[in-house]
């Protein structure tokens, strides 16, 4: 192995292993999104009667809902613990090393790309356990897992650029309730076209987090949908790489040598 | 006289906190209007739902729901608070100095209704100036803040007994997890009727469920079942503040 896939494979492991070691870090991403998802499937499933709604399941079109909440756990995670590593000078060691500074994010956001890989699987299968058939089949699920893959990549860099620019784990996990309003001013619970309030449809139209959940919504329940996947994939690299840019931009003044 | 004192002196200092503090209050003003906003904006196509049946709109529908929410959310925070001031060893001064201990709760119970009371002032201006209505002459709306206030209490008084036995920060979720499972397993979206299938049932045993039905019903300006939510809210509030005063007695036990 080159010396840099060592330097990842070596960082990736020890994020996925501290993680594992905190269950509140991967208890909480698995759990929570699937409350919310019970609670509503439940409360909501009359709205499948209005007029244009695209399912008769609200359990299905609401599945799409753990994947981003996730990814917004993978945003926290991915900065809290970095922070972490800053705050206690763990990043500071790794200076005095010849680890490169492309390793290290790749080694830390690779742990976080593996934890939304585990819960992408895990929210498929309860859905699949409560009678969710994804459209789009086969080829589809593994689109939806690449997929989930890309959104914690990009959403994990978010949470290393907040980490790398503030050095503060309680800053970066004050940042949750503002992607949480992301997610709530969105599509989330019904579809753009049936949201009555005018300035709610254009807050959702303008929110990219809508074209992300219409995205994976897309595969589970209309099928195959060129348009929805381009606007999600699209999305979801533009956060991908607007973050990772930012992120290699911070990297140095925090792994000064 | 004793217990008056302290329960002024305690509820002074954790409202002077939150009030001088945004990191405290701002969250405490803005969550609920968030989620006000969230469900009232975005679900209003709810209303249209074959056999929605509130007559006041959406809007109306859903300030109760939140309302009732920052009421028990409120009681919760303070619960966060005193967790907080028992890791600053604070409380633990607190026992040996006040001449009467139960003043402490009574105290912090205080703080959470007064510090709700400006979270319900905040929400009902939004409210009504982005054109919620209120059914009948308005004459019922006192009774649906009583209802929210006793909410308040019982939460706050759950949060209360648990940060007393717990006595660390680490504790938070067990005081918001319940409180949430309880607001969220009740009628939020759509009537008691309009539920399907196990949430149904779940929402019909939720002592929650009567206190939002009456609440909507005293917004509509036609009460109905108010005895039944006055007589779960109070109950639940009688019934927390025995858990509160048997944490008391847990944490002047542990010293």
């Amino acid at each position: 192995m080159s010396d840099a896939a060592d330097q990842i494979f070596v960082l990736a492991r020890r994020s996925v292993v501290r993680t594992s070691r905190q269950p509140a870090q991967w208890i909480a991403p698995l759990v929570f999104p699937m409350l919310l998802l019970a609670v509503n499937s439940g409360g909501l499933k009359a709205v499948t009667h209005l007029p244009g709604f695209p399912t008769d399941s609200y359990v299905a079109f609401a599945l799409a809902v753990p994947f981003i909440q996730g990814a917004l756990f993978a945003t926290m995670n991915a900065g809290t613990e970095l922070a972490r590593d800053i705050q206690t000078g763990f990043l500071n060691r790794l200076a005095l090393t010849p680890l490169r500074g492309a390793a290290l994010l790749a080694g830390h956001l690779g742990g976080v790309v593996a934890l939304g890989l585990v819960q992408a699987c895990f929210y498929l299968a309860v859905g699949l356990a409560v009678g969710v058939r994804p459209a789009s089949g086969v080829g589809g699920v593994a689109v939806l897992l690449v997929f989930a893959a890309l959104i914690a990549l990009a959403f994990g860099s978010l949470g290393t650029w907040a980490a790398l620019r503030t050095g503060s784990a309680e800053s970066v996990q004050s940042l949750f309730p503002v992607f949480f309003v992301f997610l709530f001013l969105s599509s989330m619970a019904i579809p753009r076209n049936l949201i009555q309030q005018a300035w709610f449809r254009d807050v959702a139209n303008a929110n990219p987090v809508s074209y992300l959940l219409e995205c994976v919504r897309s595969l589970i329940i209309t099928g195959w949908n060129g348009e929805a996947l381009g606007l999600g994939f699209g999305v979801v690299a533009a956060v991908g790489v607007g973050a990772l840019a930012l992120s290699a931009r911070a990297l140095p003044q925090r792994l000064a040598r | 006289m004793r217990l008056a004192s302290v329960a002024r002196g305690v509820a002074w200092r954790s409202l002077h906190n939150v009030f001088t503090n945004p990191s405290l209050l701002i969250p405490q003003l803005a969550f609920p209007l968030f989620f006000f906003t969230a469900f009232a904006g975005g679900l209003s196509g709810v209303s249209r739902v074959p056999g929605f049946d509130f007559a006041e709109g959406y809007t109306a529908f859903q300030f109760v729901f939140v309302l009732c929410q920052s009421a028990a959310f409120g009681g919760v925070f303070t619960g966060f608070g005193i967790a907080r001031d028992f890791e600053t060893g604070f409380v633990r001064r607190l026992l040996l100095a006040a001449p009467n201990r139960t003043g402490i709760v009574l105290g912090y119970a205080v703080a959470a209704l007064t510090r709700w009371l400006v979270t319900a002032t905040f929400l009902t201006a939004i409210a009504f100036a982005v054109g919620m209505k209120v059914g009948g002459s308005g004459v019922d709306l006192p009774a649906l803040y009583l209802l929210a206030a006793l909410v308040n209490v019982a939460a706050g008084l759950w949060a209360c007994g648990v940060a007393m036995r717990l006595r660390t920060m680490q504790a938070f979720p067990v005081m918001q997890f319940p409180v949430f499972l309880a607001l969220f397993f009740a009628p939020v979206y759509v009537p008691l009727h309009l539920l399907q299938g196990w949430i149904h049932g779940v929402a019909y045993v939720n002592p929650l469920t009567r206190v939002l039905e009456a609440g909507r019903s005293f917004i509509a300006g036609a009460p109905s079942e108010a005895g039944v939510a006055f007589g779960v809210a109070a109950a639940l509030a009688v019934l927390f503040a025995f858990w509160a005063l048997r944490g008391l007695r847990s944490a002047e036990a542990a010293g």
